[in-house]
């Protein structure tokens, strides 16, 4: 008798699978709005903009100094109690929205150092011939940024496909709370986890893998 | 035309500019000399509010500005009236050559990109760069760079080009090819304010060379005038020193 039932593992692949893409979607959803927010959230700090940079920083503060399970616990059971609308909450977007506020809080920093990162000249070069603040972000600031960040931000979305595992605690069936019900059902704890674990080692490596392809292609930029 | 009245700017409490007056014709090419650490810098970022003056009157063409009460749209007018040329280029290190030169024009002036591109083209040709257009800043030389930082600034079409000290971080290589580019504007009769160190380009171009310390107007006239018979002690004091440095202009 082997240690492993593989013929038990290999069952289950299909079964996990077909979770992924639940799995997939709220981190492709966490990172799009995590993004937005943290895009924000960095020009705020960078232009200091009164009222809303302190207020800025006391959110990523707390987004950061707290554990993400504690967010979400506090989003999907806590919140209710205070706001009755939100008693409709299901569990998948309480995972977003935890995702969005605990991730956007670490990239907006990230943004930030990339921002100011960029060449203080180049500011003074597009103030110099007319453009206003939000012209020269655009078009000159947060393209560089950008090209500086992505590899950071890259690893923060890896973060957050591993960490959407934590919607199980949610009452979510996606890839981890699938994986739980099955091994449940069948006693196989050992080989039902080391199954999800190998699947989300794939999709990371996967990923990793387009990430340095990226990083090559960015650090080729802006020197034809 | 452009006329600076009694322009301050304090930092700390210090005063660097002290009631800078100056008026300059259309056409014509002030170079601005002076130790450094003197206000040189802070004349020409005032003129173009990349430092905020504390006070004084502005007169740049059309605009008129009392700077203690110039408003978001005033500097943003005052900005459109002057370019500026930086002593690092600073140029945009995600656009090409053309895309720097162009930048303004589609942002600023809101031309369609075809225009925009067709002027920096022309502009291109004119400082020698035809075959860079699809250039970034970093695969340029010094020398390429400025030219181009150069250019940005004739696209703005300003009542007044702003230079800062434009050949002080180039290599000696490239200095002759950015001089050169400036005398050919000069030509063209391009309204143009130079801090500059390289006293031969002030004696051969400049109508008027201003000598600052201390945040003041010390001294000013034609290049004749001022170095051959320069009338304050600190003019004296300074050309020397600065002579002793370089080789002295052929005239001198
Ligand atoms: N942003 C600033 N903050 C404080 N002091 C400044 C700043 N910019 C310039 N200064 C000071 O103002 C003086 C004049 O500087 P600057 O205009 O750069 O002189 P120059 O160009 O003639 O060398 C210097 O003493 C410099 O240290
Ligand atoms: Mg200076």
């Amino acid at each position: 008798m082997s240690v492993l039932d593989f013929d038990y593992m290999l069952g289950l692949v299909p079964i996990l699978l077909s979770y992924l893409p639940l799995t997939l979607e709220m981190a492709a959803a966490g990172m799009v709005l995590a993004l937005a927010l943290a895009c924000g959230l960095a020009v705020i700090r960078v232009l200091k903009i009164p009222g809303l940079n302190a207020a800025t920083m006391l959110f990523i503060s707390f987004f950061r100094g707290t554990p993400l399970l504690v967010q979400l616990f506090l989003f999907y059971y806590g919140l209710p109690q205070l706001l009755h609308f939100l008693t409709q909450i299901n569990g998948i977007t309480a995972t977003i929205m935890g995702l969005t506020l605990h991730f956007s809080a670490y990239m907006a920093e990230s943004i930030r150092a990339a921002i100011v990162g960029v060449d203080r000249s180049q500011t003074e070069a597009a103030l110099s011939i007319g453009m206003t603040n939000g012209q020269l972000m655009r078009r000159i600031v947060l393209p560089q940024a950008t090209r500086v960040a992505v590899p950071t931000l890259m690893n923060y979305f890896i973060d957050m496909i591993k960490a959407t595992s934590l919607a199980f605690t949610l009452g979510v069936t996606e890839l981890m709370g699938a994986t739980q019900k099955e091994a449940a059902g069948s006693f196989l704890y050992f080989e039902a986890f080391v199954t999800v674990a190998v699947i989300y080692w794939i999709v990371v490596e996967l990923l990793a893998w387009g990430q340095r392809r990226l990083e090559a292609r960015l650090n080729k930029a802006y020197s034809r | 035309m452009i006329q600076i009245a009694n322009l301050t700017k304090r930092f700390a409490g210090t005063a660097v500019l002290d009631g800078i007056d100056l008026d300059i014709e259309q056409g014509e090419i002030i170079v601005v000399i002076g130790p450094s650490g003197t206000g040189k810098s802070t004349l020409l970022r005032c003129l173009n509010f990349l430092e905020h003056p504390d006070a004084g009157q502005l007169t740049l063409g059309d605009l008129q500005v009392d700077v203690t009460r110039a408003s978001r749209r005033d500097i943003l007018a005052a900005r459109r009236r002057t370019a500026f040329v930086f002593q690092n280029y600073a140029l945009f290190a995600n656009k090409t050559a053309l895309e720097n030169i162009a930048e303004g024009l589609i942002i600023v002036n809101r031309w369609p990109k075809d225009k925009a591109h067709a002027r920096a083209r022309e502009i291109l040709e004119r400082i020698g760069l035809a075959d860079k257009a699809d250039a970034y800043p970093a695969s340029l030389s010094g020398g390429q760079q400025q030219r181009v930082g150069i250019g940005r600034a004739m696209a703005a079409q300003a009542e007044v080009i702003l230079f800062d000290e434009p050949t002080s971080s180039l290599d000696p290589e490239w200095v002759e090819e950015v001089l050169g580019l400036m005398k050919q504007l000069a030509a063209e009769r391009q309204t143009m304010l130079v801090v500059t160190h390289e006293m031969g380009f002030a004696q051969d171009v400049a109508d008027r060379v201003v000598f600052m310390e201390g945040g003041r107007i010390v001294e000013q006239g034609p290049p004749a005038q001022l170095f051959q018979s320069p009338q304050d002690p600190r003019t004296r004091d300074f050309l020397r020193k600065v002579l002793a440095a370089q080789p002295a202009p052929q005239t001198l």
